[in-house]
């Protein structure tokens, strides 16, 4: 079959699963006074059409704050403005003044839906099809089975369409970002990335291997010569596409101020609810939020992200090579989701995009990554009602997976991309070649007690005294698996320059 | 298309597995009265004996199914109770809890186990003349996903509502059974298909004629034509036993409580009109058609008298009873005659040329094609009982490939009305792009060598159905017709779409006649 008919069905797959999920619950369904994500969306859309811009980010008797204020940057501001006008064609109501608050409907429903896979379509899934009909050295087969299963990545479809986020815009950008620097437009890179994160300031976790990479880039041209022109010109697009889009706040600067205030609520805390991070793993055994105050909590939230992103951060910077900016994306974004402060669990997506451009290179661990970021979710999507849509993207992300990549049988050093780590254990003790054992069955542990905890999380109610004792023990559970999967991804960008020589003769 | 690797029936369990996790997604979606009809037949057979199933009228949903549908509908009310108790009250009409609808969705997901089995049977079966090939352009690859993600099943059963899937598993697996020589275990489920759901007994003629002449008669003359003497009367008896034991466990208990009439007329309601309120795209839809034409353009040039023509006519295209103005109105009877004389062909060269279970699988699709063409009150489901079946026949020669095409796509477009509020809309186009995208190239992909599959005509035809489909559902709504003619849109699509099934049982027929003469040529 040819390829591009092949690639309509993979799109088409997605979209069918996307869809269909999206007939499912939505946060805060039927929940007043404070409903979910969903009418916090619908609320954009009500401030923005109906308020100034001046008046967006601010507290007014139009507009409280305290009830789902505007707290992402100005581009999604806009986009909520776009759809509000879109809205207001098809029913007024939709977006009246103070009195459409917390409005529902079965109409309404099908039109948040539509723009979220409106928005997915224009943005994330045709940079996904690019990126996979672009990759280097590999056959049209992998290429179709890697588009397939990052468009049936799960947690994505789950948070945007049952959950209720417009996430693939942002990561959608970040990607598009990815994919110009591939190609060496630069400049258009650094232009998507600004707008991913002028979308969400989330994509912050992606900015210092992005950083990093152009850094290094100039670096290698040599910062007297080319290397200097191309560092200006990047940070003069970076600058000007700030700068385009905080033109309307940037009359007065406590406009700008208030919005980053918005942005950055300090005084929010470490964590919220039940995160699969360090912080709140933690604090089963020590209540670190009572321990210390909250300002040492920052510097030590801070101290741990930096130290722990900065080996593969140096790496990138000394080394440039597009596969070690990939290993960067996810490691960096892996640091800050499990050290950095007030991390929401969505965030975790942020990992798991970068990730799912790898999963033709390592499958297995790729795979298992995906699964234990989409359980971390568990405890979400239960109080969304969404179990049957996790079970069955899930089991159907697992097939696809182990199908197309066949990842049970690709589990030797190379596969996994730890030869030279192996290697150089080899040198202390001769005879190992432990990797692919322990790799293969500590998946099929976790597998197992993924599946288990799902079980119990939805059949059996938490003993009283310990009422959290599901959702906890998740977090804890997903919370040691991305620490093991920390090591994994820093081990390969290390050793992998150290050995860059080597790897390439035996390649 | 999920399985490029794997060994054996790796990929085959991976494409069952998908289109299982897809029905599941499905669940919460629109499902139609069928969903009631089934809850209070559930509700009927749990709480009533055996004497008062076919008596039963509480609700307007009576049990019109033959009574093994009635005994499954039995064994799943004893599950069911573990679900929701009130589902089983005959008094709870249009009674769906959350757990009501579950269970009886999973029950659809769960006995589409049988179907899938069936279809693993079939593929086994398919000309492999090419092995060696890409897993993708393998015969058995591309029937295994025209079967299972078959896009008018998904539909029906599964955002519609019905049990089809594990009904046309019995009828594949008995085609598998005949393929395999096992002739008795074929006969065997299809006298029990029958008493699950009769309109099976539109193609039982070319499973009597087939079984008669290749199973009962064991030999041939060197012509190929019948030797008398080789006739077999152990075989026949075994046949008639088979029949009248299903029969009599069936039937027997009616039978015995002196309910048989009653049985029948339920199974059997000629009150409803020729036409479904849909027309099914058949020959009658092009009927009525004509008939609304002519009496439009004689009431224009003043050959007809407005007075007398009958109000209904005028009125609806969404009535029952439609009556003719012009031409002349058809009986039930007339619609069995036609339906006769359509089959007879197909089982004359059945029992004159006979060409193995090929032969019997091209009648079985025949027979099935022409009683939906000419029969009474079809339904336009009744078309996947010419596609599955045709499946089989499509992977095997360019020709059927092209027919196939030509059939699926506009029988499933011809399904298209069945699914209407707003985000069901969306989910069946993307369903049948699907499925329309893949047959396609995946058929083209298989007969590359043999050049292409549909001339320009066809191809034309195939693709006016999108501008089609954009008319009725979105430009439509949209004008001023909207209350004046709400008819327009379905008139439209099932006018249209019989001319492309007509076309097709038309072509296939011409095309297994004419071949059947070559073979005999080549015979000689």
């Amino acid at each position: 079959m040819e390829k591009w008919s092949l690639m309509t069905i993979t799109v088409l797959l997605g979209l069918i699963v996307r869809w269909t999920v999206s007939f499912g619950s939505y946060s805060g369904a039927g929940k007043p006074p404070m409903y979910g994500d969903y009418e916090a969306q619908r609320h954009w859309q009500e401030v923005t059409y109906n308020l100034p811009i001046k008046q967006w980010y601010f507290n007014t008797s139009d507009n409280n704050l305290q009830y789902w204020g505007l707290d992402y940057p100005p581009l999604t501001a806009y986009h909520s403005l776009l759809c509000a006008y879109v809205a207001k064609l098809i029913n007024p109501d939709w977006i009246a003044l103070h009195t459409s608050r917390g409005y529902e409907s079965q109409p309404h429903k099908l039109f948040m839906r539509a723009t979220v896979l409106i928005a997915d379509l224009l943005v994330y899934i045709p940079a996904v099809i690019l990126y996979c009909c672009y990759l280097k050295e590999t056959s049209t087969k992998k290429k179709i089975a890697s588009a397939l299963c990052i468009l049936l990545y799960p947690s994505l479809i789950l948070i945007d369409y049952g959950h209720f986020q417009y996430n693939s815009v942002s990561l959608g950008f970040a990607l598009w970002g990815v994919l110009f620097l591939s190609y060496d437009w630069d400049l258009l890179g650094s232009l998507a990335f600004c707008l991913a994160i002028n979308y969400k300031q989330m994509e912050l976790y992606h900015s210092l291997p992005f950083f990093c990479y152009l850094l290094g880039k100039c670096f290698q041209k040599g910062l007297t010569g080319k290397g200097l022109v191309l560092l200006i010109k990047i940070a003069f697009t970076v600058v000007a596409s700030f700068a385009i889009c905080w033109l309307p706040f940037c009359t007065e600067v406590e406009q700008i101020l208030q919005v980053l205030r918005r942005l950055f609520p300090i005084d929010r805390g470490l964590f919220e609810d039940k995160v699969a991070n360090i912080w709140c793993s933690l604090s089963v055994l020590i209540k670190i939020k009572n321990v210390m105050s909250p300002q040492t909590q920052l510097k030590l939230s801070f101290a741990f992200t930096f130290l722990t992103l900065l080996p593969a951060c140096i790496k990138l910077t000394l080394q440039p090579s597009l596969r070690r900016f990939k290993f960067a994306l996810v490691s960096c974004a892996l640091s800050f989701f499990l050290f950095s402060f007030q991390v929401h669990e969505k965030s975790i997506l942020l990992v798991s995009i970068p990730v799912c451009l790898m999963i033709n290179e390592i499958p297995l661990m790729c795979t298992w990554f995906l699964l234990v970021s989409t359980f971390s979710l568990l405890p979400l999507l239960l109080k969304d009602g969404l179990l049957l849509a996790y079970v069955v993207t899930t089991l159907a992300f697992l097939t696809v997976c182990a199908t197309s990549f066949s990842i049970f049988e690709k589990t030797s050093e190379e596969d996994l991309q730890l030869k030279s780590l192996s290697l150089s254990i080899r040198g202390y003790i001769p005879s190992f070649r432990a990797f692919p054992k322990i790799i293969k069955s500590l998946f099929i542990v976790s597998v197992t007690l993924m599946g288990i905890l799902t079980l119990m999380s939805a059949t059996l109610t938490p003993p009283q005294k310990l009422p959290d004792l599901f959702p906890v023990s998740v977090s804890v559970v997903s919370c040691l698996h991305f620490l093991f999967f920390l090591t994994y991804f820093n081990a390969i960008v290390l050793w992998d320059s150290r050995n860059g020589r080597n790897q390439k003769k035996i390649n | 298309m999920a399985a490029a690797g794997g060994s054996g029936g790796c990929w085959f369990l991976a494409l069952a597995l998908g289109v299982s996790l897809l029905k599941c997604l499905l669940i919460p979606t629109y499902h139609s009265t069928d969903f009631e009809v089934h809850r209070n037949w559930l509700a009927i057979t749990h709480n009533l004996p055996v004497s008062q199933w076919y008596y039963e009228a509480t609700s307007e949903w009576t049990l019109d199914y033959p009574p093994f549908f009635a005994w499954f509908e039995f064994a799943l009310s004893h599950v069911a109770k573990y679900f929701d108790q009130e589902m089983l009250v005959i008094q709870n009409l249009n009674y769906s809890s959350q757990a009501t609808v579950f269970f009886q969705r999973l029950s659809v997901i769960f006995t589409d186990i049988l179907f899938v089995y069936a279809a693993h049977e079939c593929c086994r079966y398919v000309n492999g003349k090419r092995p060696g090939k890409e897993l993708l352009e393998k015969p058995m690859f591309v029937l295994a996903v025209l079967l299972l993600w078959n896009f008018g099943l998904l539909i029906v059963d599964h955002i519609h509502f019905q049990y089809n899937g594990f009904l046309f598993g019995l009828m594949l697996l008995s085609v598998a059974r005949l393929f395999q020589k096992r002739h008795l275990e074929g006969a065997l489920l299809f006298a029990v298909l029958l008493h699950f759901k009769h309109i099976y007994i539109y193609v039982a003629p070319a499973y009597c004629v087939y079984l008669l002449r290749s199973y009962c008669f064991t030999e041939n003359k060197a012509d190929g034509s019948l030797k008398w003497s080789s006739f077999s009367f152990l075989r026949i008896t075994l046949l008639g036993l088979i029949v009248c034991l299903v029969s009599a466990l069936s039937l027997g208990p009616f039978a015995v409580l002196g309910q048989l009439p009653q049985v029948i007329s339920r199974l059997f309601p000629f009150k409803r009109g020729l036409c479904h309120a849909y027309w099914a795209p058949n020959f009658w839809a092009l009927y009525n058609a004509v008939d609304k034409t002519l009496a439009v353009v004689g009431i224009k040039y003043k050959f007809l008298d407005p007075e007398k023509i009958p109000k209904a006519s005028m009125t609806g295209g969404l009535v029952q009873e439609f009556q003719h103005t012009v031409l002349p109105s058809v009986t039930p009877l007339a619609t069995l005659i036609c339906t006769f004389i359509s089959i007879l062909p197909s089982v004359f060269c059945l029992w004159f040329k006979p060409q193995g279970p090929r032969g019997f699988l091209q009648c079985l699709i025949l027979c099935a094609l022409s009683s939906f063409m000419f029969g009474w009150h079809v339904h336009e489901k009744a078309i996947l009982l010419a596609i599955l079946p045709l499946s089989l026949l499509s992977v095997e020669s360019p020709k059927r490939a092209g027919i196939y095409l030509i059939l699926t796509t506009t029988g499933h477009f011809s399904l298209f009305p069945l699914l209407f509020t707003p985000p069901e809309i969306a989910t069946k186009i993307l369903l049948m792009l699907l499925f329309t995208v893949y047959s396609f190239s995946s058929l083209r992909a298989l007969f590359r060598k043999e050049g292409r599959l549909l001339n320009w005509l066809e191809t034309i035809y195939l693709i006016a159905l999108v501008p089609l489909e954009i008319f009725c559902e979105i430009v439509f709504p949209l004008t001023p017709w909207k209350l004046k003619f709400p008819f327009i849109p379905l008139l439209l699509t099932s006018v249209y779409c019989a001319l492309g099934i007509t076309y097709a049982w038309l072509k296939l027929y011409v095309s297994v006649l004419t071949e059947s003469v070559t073979v005999r040529q080549k015979a000689e």
